[in-house]
């Protein structure tokens, strides 16, 4: 026992089984998050003991009821284990089954016994089997599968000593298929495969073929054989469907004999519960009365973090001005590091809350249902019901909701909820909106008590949702991408949600938010910094020439002082851009100083307001004036009338609701589509409608 | 005239008799769609799709489209 310090385990199993639960037990917070390498699907490996002497990783491989794969998240599973190479390659393959619904489990059992690869059966729920009256006569089972077989359950941590058990004990399992079954599907064809694939058992030599376009590992004379075979394509289709009917009638010849249910209970509980949560009318009634729950939440409780988020990094700001001694290096800190992780730290409550919400959704297979009611609707649109999800999410932020968008099966279903998905207001953009909003809105009520500034922002939100929709639907109708069809959700079982797994769910999203997207922000507000504290000739010679240009001021007062910040500015890199930008933004009714931030809320869009105040505070070191008055205060320079007067701030709403000013989105797009040609499709589609539709209204209204 | 499941009302089931094997996925077989299986269609879903099915032991949503294609007995 342990002749090898650290055992590698992949987790693979059905979805809802509880594999994440298992997952969570054995590893507590030692997980951590990352990419398979080039493709975009999340790797989520632990690390825990097994005993003093041995350690373990485990990777938890994407849910799937089947090795053959449907989704891009299915694959992984197909392509870790058929990869020996890969560092993923697991000793030992832990399947986590359902108890409930061992028949279909045992499918996917069957073929990843098969694979020749060692393997422990964990079944899984043990703590329903009283109440479904459900008996397994465990012995026999383990012998007539030829596996290892431990009974646990993953809420109630029993059984998971005794899998660690028996996972040290992998070198000794059996690794020989089950009953071979290739005679039965045709022997002739087998024969044949045996010899073109002399080194692979015989059924990863039939993956190989069989799905050798989801394969990357394969070398040219693999790919050559199995394109051979593949020639007779229906053939390969027919021998497909004739091995999945042999391998449910050797489970049910096994299940017949070693498992028993004797009361058929809950059936009853799930049919009053979906007979109300799925009604005609009660269902959507139900579904958007939690819609607007979730938003509710996540405007209502977010808000006094924020503001503490907020409150903490200006006074961190003030604090370290006053502990470090004045320099580059010092400055950095304060206008750039500082306010950069703040900037990102701000939205973490949003984001905490909103996957709060979806996992308990997802948790009670409630979300299977919200799927089912949504779909046929989402369609019209070219989208899918699995498109509600990235939709949702996206009111927080495009990055998580647009990589949720992964488990829809047809890739232009796909890669439409990717493409609309921007168009949702996501939280970044609230504080623009809050802003403006104040500035331009009067604060009255419209008969005596709808709040005239809700109702803009909530008419911005409709403006985004009726966008994203609306051009989905043109996407539908212009994307030559064939549709594949078929869309096959499982409705699980009701279940009440664990405590444990939905505040891993919420730790794990928002550590990919920090990590992913904060990476980029934070970057970005240094490159800024930089860019605002740095310049070319005339910055570095401010002093003198805003002196020559002021004799009569002394060097001592504020006036000067203001005076040389402001010429700074002007003549920072980034006010060179600004003024650069600053005809082509004109006819929108900004200035070279909203130019800047334009330029700057390109790194994320809640960065406009940041950038603002950078400005501003750069411009007025030391004053503490919030930044509302400020802009108030605003001259346009062109009209001498205040900036942000009623047609700028519409344009500069309506620029914002359209265009795709978040790099962090893009590169996620990128990621997920795997060119690109759809992030620049977005960025050209979605800037030019924002800059016409900001075009037009300006003209209109001033 | 072919029954499928397509044609099924709410509460009705069906034995599956043949599937039309090459527009179905293989995955609504390794679902549990088999022939032989009995299919009892539990819910039409507002706008007449997807539907909400059993199959030996499974709750399935699938669309319109692919239950056309799997031919019953009506029981
Ligand atoms: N009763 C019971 N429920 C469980 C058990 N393990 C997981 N669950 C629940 O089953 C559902 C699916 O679990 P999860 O770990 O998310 O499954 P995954 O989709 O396979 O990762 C969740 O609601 C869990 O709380 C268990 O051993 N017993």
């Amino acid at each position: 026992m342990g002749d090898k310090k650290l055992i590698k385990i992949a987790l693979v199993g059905n979805p809802n089984t509880g594999k994440t639960s298992l997952f969570n037990q054995l590893t507590g917070l030692k997980q951590k998050v990352g990419n398979y390498p080039g493709i975009t699907v999340d790797r989520k490996e632990g690390f825990f003991r097994l005993n003093a002497k041995t350690a373990a990783s485990i990777i938890d491989l994407p849910g799937t009821y089947s090795i053959n794969p449907t989704t891009l998240d299915e694959n992984i599973v197909l392509d870790t284990l058929l990869n020996p190479n890969a560092s993923e390659y697991p000793d030992v393959i832990v399947m986590v089954a359902d108890v409930e619904n061992l028949k279909r489990n045992l499918l996917l059992f069957s073929q990843l016994k098969d694979l020749e690869i060692p393997i422990v059966l964990a079944i899984n729920m043990a703590d329903q089997m009283n109440k479904k009256g459900i008996s397994i006569a465990i012995e026999a089972l383990k012998a007539d599968l030829n596996t290892e077989i431990v009974l646990i359950s993953a809420r109630k941590n029993t059984g998971i000593e005794i899998l660690k058990e028996a996972i040290l004990n992998y070198k000794k399992f059996s690794t020989i298929t089950l009953d071979d079954l290739s005679a039965k599907i045709d022997e002739a064809f087998f024969e044949d495969l045996k010899r073109a694939f002399p080194k692979l058992p015989l059924y990863q030599a039939w993956l190989t073929i069989t799905q050798f376009r989801n394969l990357k590992h394969l070398d040219e004379a693999q790919k050559e054989a199995a394109k051979a075979f593949l020639k007779n394509h229906s053939k390969v289709k027919q021998l497909q469907h004739r091995e999945t009917i042999l391998r449910y009638q050797q489970i049910n010849n096994i299940l017949k004999k070693d498992y028993d249910v004797n009361r058929v209970e809950g059936t009853d509980l799930r049919a009053k519960i979906d007979s109300i949560l799925m009604h005609r009318v009660f269902g959507y009634l139900i579904f958007f009365l939690i819609l607007f729950v979730v938003f509710e939440s996540i405007f209502d409780w977010a808000s006094l973090p924020m503001d503490l988020i907020d409150h903490v990094f200006l006074q961190l700001s003030s604090w370290a001005k006053t502990q470090l001694a004045p320099g580059v290096l010092t400055n950095l800190i304060i206008n750039g590091i500082i306010p950069g992780i703040g900037g990102i730290a701000i939205f973490i409550p949003q984001i905490a809350i909103l996957f709060l919400f979806i996992s308990i959704l997802e948790e009670t297979g409630y979300m299977s249902r919200v799927v089912f009611l949504m779909d046929k609707i989402m369609r019209v649109f070219g989208l899918n019901g699995k498109s509600v999800v990235p939709l949702m999410s996206g009111t927080a932020c495009a990055i998580p909701a647009i990589m949720s968008a992964r488990n829809i099966g047809s890739w232009k279903e796909r890669l439409i909820t990717i493409l609309v998905t921007p168009f949702i207001t996501c939280s970044a953009r609230l504080p623009i909106y809050a802003i403006i909003i104040a500035l331009i809105i009067p604060d009255k009520r419209l008969f005596g008590f709808i709040s005239l500034q809700a109702s803009v922002l909530m008419a911005l939100y409709l403006i985004g949702f009726l966008t994203a929709v609306l051009s989905a639907y043109i996407l539908d109708k212009t994307l030559k991408i064939r549709k594949k069809k078929f869309f096959i959700i499982e409705m699980p079982n009701y279940k009440i949600p664990s405590p444990k797994n939905v505040a891993y769910a919420i730790i794990e999203k928002t550590k990919a938010f920090i990590f992913g997207a904060g990476k980029i922000i934070l970057a970005l507000s240094i490159v800024l910094w930089f860019l605002a504290s740095n310049g070319p000739y005339h910055f570095k010679n401010a002093t003198q020439i805003v002196k020559q240009e002021n004799p009569e001021l002394p060097e001592s007062s504020t006036a000067f002082t203001k005076k040389l910040g402001s010429y700074k500015l002007q003549h920072s890199y980034i006010g060179t851009m600004g003024h650069i930008i600053e005809p082509l933004i004109k006819p929108l009714g900004y200035d070279w100083k909203i130019g800047i931030a334009l330029i700057s809320s390109f790194a994320a869009r809640e960065v406009f307001v940041g950038t603002l105040a950078t400005i501003y505070s750069v411009e007025n070191e030391g004053d503490t004036k919030t930044i509302r008055e400020r802009m108030k205060n605003e001259i346009n320079q062109n009209t001498g009338k205040p900036l942000f007067d009623f047609p700028t701030g519409m344009s500069l709403l309506l620029y914002y609701v359209f265009a795709m000013q978040c790099m962090s989105t893009l590169a996620v797009v990128k990621r997920e589509t795997n060119s690109w040609k759809w992030p620049m499709l977005q960025l050209f589609f979605m800037t030019g409608l924002a800059y016409l539709v900001s075009f037009i209204t300006y003209t209109v209204l001033s | 005239m072919n029954t499928t499941v397509a044609d099924l009302k709410k509460g009705e089931r069906g034995c599956i008799e043949q599937i039309a094997l090459k527009s179905i996925p293989l995955n609504l077989l390794e679902m549990g769609c088999l022939p032989g299986k009995v299919v009892e269609l539990i819910q039409i879903a507002p706008f007449k799709d997807p539907l909400y099915i059993k199959v030996d032991g499974n709750y399935l949503a699938i669309r319109k489209d692919v239950a056309s294609k799997i031919q019953i007995i009506k029981l």
